[in-house]
């Protein structure tokens, strides 16, 4: 077992009505900014040496205060934050071994790339001949040698981004905590500087802690992720985890799309758990998902896990099948989209990949019926609706 | 249309009237008051211009050089003390203020409802010998009869203080809130802590040379002087000055003080009201040199000449100045 950079215990941080207070009330749903409110609601957590670990969730559900926390800007209400063993939780920032990368990079304006990048060396009393070498070498890294005398208000926001890393990492600290440093970029520089960011994680090996709300960036490059929702997290896994067994509707419905059906438990099968559809279809699901006392429950699959078969074909042994009428259909390129009608009216999403139906004419027509059929291991089981507002998040459609 | 096609007449057309005003009410006044510096006369016989009379300018300047280096010695007191009160008050107000930051702005500006004259002659009665603030003292035995402050050179600078620090407030806060407030927290989260033992020295340093200068200006001891300025400020500037505050914040609102300490250091230096009014005639500044020159004394080549003196000294000292700082400080420094 890996060493624990990073360990919250009851980690918990109530807002009180002051100006911090209400401008992080802005935030938060539901949140009274006057009487004070839950930002961080008693989070127990361990983060691994060497891991890239991301905190996911929308805003207002207290990743960034979870971050503020570990860096020392914000003090708990209650519980303990240990680094690397040692409780740092009453250290002001500065004798914290761990450093940030803001939001927007917050550059100081008035120094040049070299002496940004060298600042926290400077404040440590390390050697000039020391401290060039080290930045010369971080500039390397982070692709932007020659840029040294270069004044922040004189280089470009991708390039912004790199100086801010370079300006953290060359402390070598820790843990790095990343808040949402890629959310002022372009989605194509946004796409490269994961990569590098992935890149740069590996070759120098530092825990990174990663502060997104922006799903497919906390997939492509975190080791483990924690979804976080009002104050907690509500699942903890890797990527591979999160998505294809989401326990909670949150986590389903904020990680990529699901199809989440009514669902009540029916008698097993042949080493199956069965559920009975609200369109009176039974499905199997793998017998480990099935919890005691859990009768009515939603059944999750993925779109892109569903084949669309025409009803006279064969559906493949031990597959689940539902029949549907297809309603709408868009084409994407990569995939074409597809809302399906069950029999009783409820609405499935189906993707499917445009290669044996690659021309419009050859795909599924409105009004079609179908029958879907997934495998019963690409199912899910997550409570049942209970009136808790949903995410509305429904960004990343059909990647290849 | 016809500005469309001609683009480049916009920027003139809007800078005419501010040009034309400065034409009229500055260029040709100034102009006007050099021609008067060479004349020779007097009022009741008429001016005469003759260019021999620049004989007017080395004489005044001999005569008056005291009130000019008084000058010079008040207007910059004040400036630093505007300074030392305005920059905590300022920085307060823009990281502290929350939501009375509006109000705490009010609350600065709010003197200027009141007429600069009323104002000063307030000081005078809360100063005066037996005034709001002495007069109890003195019943009361806590400080001696002949105890005074008023017509003393503290008053006049205290009054210039009070009078302009509104000035050097804005300014600076205008500096320290507009920029980005991560930027503290940046410094912090790059092992920018207390500035130790830095902050004990420059504190002591500083405030122990300005009370020296305090002490040499009014006559009081100097080493004494000096010694309890050290005191406050190595206490001072042990608890207060952070290494990101020297590092980050404080360049970063250069603008700030450079814009503060001219719009309070130039005013001060020309002004005459506070001391004709809490001042006595030893701590008359050049302001009342040419007050008296021109409005009593009817000598208008003198007190055009010291004007002139005045301006000129003003824009070399500005120059001078503003190389120190950096010009671009002015309009650059706190971008992004």
């Amino acid at each position: 077992m890996a060493d624990v950079a990073v360990r919250l215990v009851q980690l918990t941080k109530r807002f009180g009505g002051d100006a911090t207070g209400r401008r992080v009330a802005q935030y938060v749903e539901g949140a009274n900014p006057s009487s004070g409110f839950l930002a961080v609601d008693h989070i127990d957590l361990e983060v691994n040496d060497g891991e890239f670990f991301s905190l996911l969730g929308p805003s207002g559900c207290g990743k960034t205060t979870t971050l503020r926390m570990i860096g020392g800007f914000e003090q708990p209400t209650e519980g303990r934050i240990e680094l690397q063993g040692v409780d740092v939780t009453w250290l002001p920032p500065y004798r914290r071994n761990v450093n940030t990368v803001f939001q927007n990079y917050a550059l100081f304006p008035h120094l040049t790339v070299y002496e940004n990048v060298a600042f926290g060396l400077r404040r440590r009393k390390v050697a000039d001949s020391e401290i060039r070498k080290r930045v010369l070498e971080m500039l390397e890294l982070v692709e932007l040698p020659g840029y040294e005398r270069r004044k922040p208000s004189q280089i470009s926001g991708g390039q912004a981004q790199r100086v801010a890393l370079a300006r953290a990492l060359i402390n070598r600290p820790a843990v790095l905590l990343l808040d949402e440093p890629l959310g002022a970029l372009d989605l194509k520089l946004r796409k490269q500087m994961q990569v590098e960011l992935k890149r740069i994680q590996k070759e120098v090996g530092i825990t990174f802690i990663y502060v997104t709300h922006d799903q497919e960036e906390a997939m492509t490059m975190s080791d483990r992720i924690a979804v976080m929702n009002r104050g907690r997290y509500e699942q903890l896994g890797d990527p591979e985890a999160l998505y294809e067994r989401p326990e909670t509707r949150f986590v389903a419905g904020f990680l990529g799309v699901s199809n989440l059906l009514p669902a009540t438990a029916a008698e097993s099968l042949n080493g199956h758990a069965a559920f009975r559809l609200s369109d009176g279809s039974t499905v199997r699901v793998p017998a480990g998902l099935i919890e005691t006392g859990r009768n009515a429950v939603s059944l999750g699959v993925r779109p892109e896990k569903i084949r669309l078969i025409e009803v006279d074909k064969e559906v493949p042994a031990g597959m689940n099948r539902a029949a549907g009428t297809i309603v709408d259909a868009s084409y994407l390129g990569v995939s074409t989209q597809y809302i399906v009608a069950l029999r009783d009216g409820s609405r499935v999403t189906v993707y499917e990949q445009n290669v044996e139906r690659a021309t419009k004419a050859e795909l599924w027509a409105r009004g079609e019926e179908v029958v879907m059929a997934w495998s019963p291991d690409h199912c899910f089981v997550v409570e049942e609706e209970n009136g808790a507002t949903e995410p509305s998040v429904d960004e990343s459609v059909a990647v290849a | 249309m016809f500005l469309r096609r001609h683009r480049w007449i916009v920027p003139y057309a809007l800078l005419t009237p501010g040009l034309l005003w400065l034409a009229a009410f500055y260029v040709w006044p100034a102009v006007q008051m050099f021609v008067s510096s060479f004349w020779s006369g007097s009022v009741e016989r008429g001016f005469t211009f003759s260019l021999e009379n620049w004989t007017t300018y080395p004489d005044a300047l001999d005569r008056y050089s005291t009130q000019f280096q008084r000058s010079v010695l008040y207007a910059g007191a004040a400036t630093i003390l505007t300074f030392m009160i305005a920059y905590p008050l300022a920085y307060a107000i823009a990281f502290r203020g929350g939501r009375l930051k509006n109000l705490l702005l009010f609350l600065v500006v709010a003197p200027f409802f009141t007429s600069f004259l009323l104002r000063t002659i307030s000081w005078k009665i809360i100063l005066g010998d037996d005034g709001l603030v002495f007069g109890p003292l003195k019943t009361l035995g806590f400080v001696d009869d002949s105890f005074r402050v008023l017509a003393t050179p503290i008053a006049v600078i205290s009054g210039i203080t009070y009078n302009f620090l509104p000035f050097m407030v804005l300014p600076i806060y205008v500096s320290l809130e507009k920029g980005d407030q991560r930027l503290g927290e940046a410094a912090e989260d790059l092992y920018a802590g207390p500035w130790r033992p830095g902050g004990t020295i420059a504190g002591a340093i500083a405030s122990g040379l300005l009370f020296a200068l305090l002490g040499v200006a009014f006559g009081y001891s100097v080493p004494i002087m000096a010694a309890a300025g050290a005191v406050i400020g190595a206490v001072a500037g042990t608890l207060f000055l952070s290494e990101g505050f020297i590092r980050v914040t404080l360049p970063l609102s250069l603008p700030g003080v450079f814009a503060g300490s001219l719009l309070v250091f130039i005013p001060a230096l020309g002004d005459y009201v506070n001391a004709a009014l809490l001042g006595n005639p030893g701590t008359n500044m050049i302001g009342n040199v040419i007050q008296s020159r021109f409005l009593v004394n009817n000598d208008y080549p003198t007190a055009s000449a010291l004007s002139f003196i005045l301006m000129v000294a003003i824009l070399v000292a500005v120059a001078i100045y503003a190389r120190l700082l950096g010009t671009e400080s002015l309009t650059e420094g706190r971008r992004l």
